[in-house]
């Protein structure tokens, strides 16, 4: 930290003595802070930069020692090898990138179908135990993946749901729910239940009101909790996992991480997917930027 | 927060606003639509998370195996008393405890330094935040595998910058020690971000009055820091602290990428042993005990974190 140690020890009764003079100037501080915020950013941005890079270089410049940072001929073979295979049709990984849209984007779609009303019901209505109800709804969040998928495992046996999308939907549709009504639940604290009691006087019933009123001002808040629910899906790993197996059913993740399993590692194909893969979820942050520290926090943290 | 609550429900106000007959179906159907609306999500959670875990207890104390098959024999707390005496257990829950305190810890300060800085900046505040926050928006398995790649050894990046600047090469994630070093690393250069957008949320909440009362009584930068800054963000800094110890403690993936917990055992975590128990060694009955052990840690640790956020909201 930029507070130097002498002024920390030497003004303890600040205002009664004469200012000590400081060893730096204003100017010469910030200069400092700036230097010091450059060096943290590169630090913080040199893995992700390396990895566009290495998603560009042909194999020989990728195993390059010493690592060669200029100067490579650029190729885009990875990224063609990403969504074409070897066959020339599809590949395997463009078929994970799909499944990996259909799961995130129904299950997303179910969390949202399922939250936002009782995200609503529970900031309108004075539900019994609400309180509790939900921190019961959000510490079901907070479970150890790995610990909840034996049991999930053994459930999807039984009923056949191992190795289906259906069967990861559901389970991130359960895991988005929870973030879904807590993150929700604030958008719609923000809407005065006034519009709504009016609304009714005019003759309105309730769910009318919700709907006709309450609900178009809420879309905003829907879109950026859709788009965090999305994310979360799409970056998951532990279930997809250990529920699937099959090329046809496998999302990304996985699929990506599969990729290091044989003897020699393409590294340039897997950093090309990994570009491909964290690029949407880089947009899409981008987009709900205002709302990062309540989504990030699972909704439980507003500024 | 203000509560719109009880002004909908408020009998009195109901009454005093409607004709009491359409006041009165209308409560009525206020509960229904309440329970129509939370019902579904509250099964859903019953099913997929409540149910999966009455289940895990349930064959927490049978021994149960997955791929034997074959009826569960009942074994009481066996189960429990095997993992709490194991020396393996103890030895996974200390690795556990380095990690999870090392890179909470580098994590908090590091984040809430970018943050501080940052907030003292006045022109690209908006630019500089999105820059640092994308190591947090990206996959674990990603993040996992790429570190994994710059810390190869023989080709990675890592290795041929400390050798341009005249310094040996470290096998990161072949060597015990080091491989647990590079797990901390890897997961505070994944998580500062999140800290560190806390602590820039807390940071700029902070009145400015504060500070210019201060600065009219010459308190000198470091006695500001201390009297106002500090405690003002403390509480939310805290929330942001044991939201990332609660994940860190649930950490899987990168573990399963970055190391597989080698070499060794020296970088497995309780939930990578909980998986080998369940998967590889198909003990279920044992890894289902080892599992509800696991979750009344989270539990804990949820219910400390709830009550801080609770704190937090009331004040």
């Amino acid at each position: 930290m930029a507070v130097s140690v002498d002024e920390a020890v030497s003004t303890v009764p600040a205002r009664d003595r004469p200012r000590p003079t400081r060893r730096l100037g204003g100017r010469g501080r910030s200069l400092v802070e700036v230097a010091l915020l450059t060096v943290l950013a590169v630090l913080m941005l040199f893995p992700v930069l390396w990895m566009i890079e290495t998603s560009i270089k042909e194999n020989r410049d990728v195993y390059a020692v010493p690592a060669e940072f200029f100067g490579f001929t650029v190729t885009m073979e990875h990224f063609k090898d990403v969504f074409v295979g070897p066959d020339g049709g599809r590949s395997a990984l463009s078929v994970a990138f799909l499944n990996s849209a259909v799961v995130a984007g129904v299950s997303t779609l179910l969390a949202t179908v399922l939250g936002v009303p009782a995200a609503w019901a529970y900031s309108r209505f004075a539900v019994k135990a609400r309180k509790d109800q939900l921190f019961f709804i959000l510490s079901t969040r907070f479970m150890p993946p790995v610990v909840v998928v034996i049991p999930i495992f053994l459930m999807y046996r039984q009923v056949g749901l191992i190795d289906s999308k259906l069967g990861l939907i559901l389970i991130y549709t359960a895991f988005n729910v929870p973030f879904t009504i807590w993150m929700m639940k604030g958008f719609v604290d923000e809407v005065p239940a006034e519009y709504e009691d009016a609304a009714m006087l005019d003759g309105y019933t309730r769910l009318q009101a919700f709907r006709r009123f309450t609900l178009p001002l809420l879309v905003p808040g829907i879109a950026a909790t859709a788009v965090f629910a999305l994310i979360f899906s799409w970056n998951e790993f532990v279930f997809a996992i250990f529920l699937t197996s099959s090329d046809s059913v496998r999302t990304a993740p996985p699929a990506i991480a599969g990729l290091i399993g044989g003897t020699t590692t393409d590294w340039g194909l897997v950093a090309a997917a990994s570009v491909v893969f964290a690029l949407p979820v880089l947009v899409f942050a981008y987009l709900v930027r205002k709302h990062l520290v309540a989504g990030v926090t699972l909704g439980a943290v507003r500024r | 927060m203000s509560d719109p609550v009880p002004l909908t429900t408020d009998p009195g106000q109901v009454a005093s606003a409607t004709p009491p007959a359409p006041g009165r179906s209308r409560r009525l159907s206020d509960r229904g639509l309440a329970v129509a609306f939370i019902s579904p999500a509250l099964l859903l959670l019953l099913a997929m998370s409540v149910f999966p875990l009455l289940w895990a207890l349930y064959l927490s104390f049978t021994d149960y195996s997955a791929t034997r098959g074959g009826p569960a024999r009942f074994v009481g707390f066996g189960n429990y008393t095997a993992i709490l005496t194991s020396a393996q257990v103890h030895q996974r829950a200390l690795t556990t405890l380095i990690y999870v305190v090392g890179a909470v810890t580098l994590q908090t300060v590091l984040g809430f330094a970018i943050a501080y800085l940052i907030s003292r900046r006045t022109h690209g505040r908006g630019v500089l935040t999105t820059l640092f926050l994308v190591p947090m928006m990206l996959s674990p398995v990603v993040v996992g595998l790429f570190w994994r790649f710059m810390l190869d050894a023989q080709f990675g990046v890592i290795n041929s910058l400390l050798g341009s600047i005249g310094l040996g090469q470290v096998e990161w994630l072949t060597r015990q020690r080091t491989a647990l070093i590079s797990l901390i690393v890897v997961d505070t250069w994944q998580w500062t971000p999140f800290i560190m957008l806390i602590a820039l949320a807390g940071l700029t909440a902070v009145p400015k009055y504060l500070y210019e009362a201060a600065s009219i009584d010459r308190a000198s930068e470091w006695f500001r820091f201390r009297t106002i800054t500090l405690p003002l963000v403390w509480p939310l800094l805290l929330i942001a602290v044991l939201f990332r110890a609660i994940e860190a403690f649930r950490l899987f993936d990168l573990v399963y990428i970055l190391t597989n917990g080698g070499p060794g055992v020296s970088t497995e975590t309780l939930s990578f042993h909980v998986y080998k128990v369940a998967f590889l060694g198909f003990n279920t009955g044992t890894a289902s005990a080892y599992g509800i052990l696991m979750v009344l840690v989270v539990i804990v640790l949820t219910q400390l974190y709830l009550r801080y956020l609770n704190k937090l909201k009331e004040g």
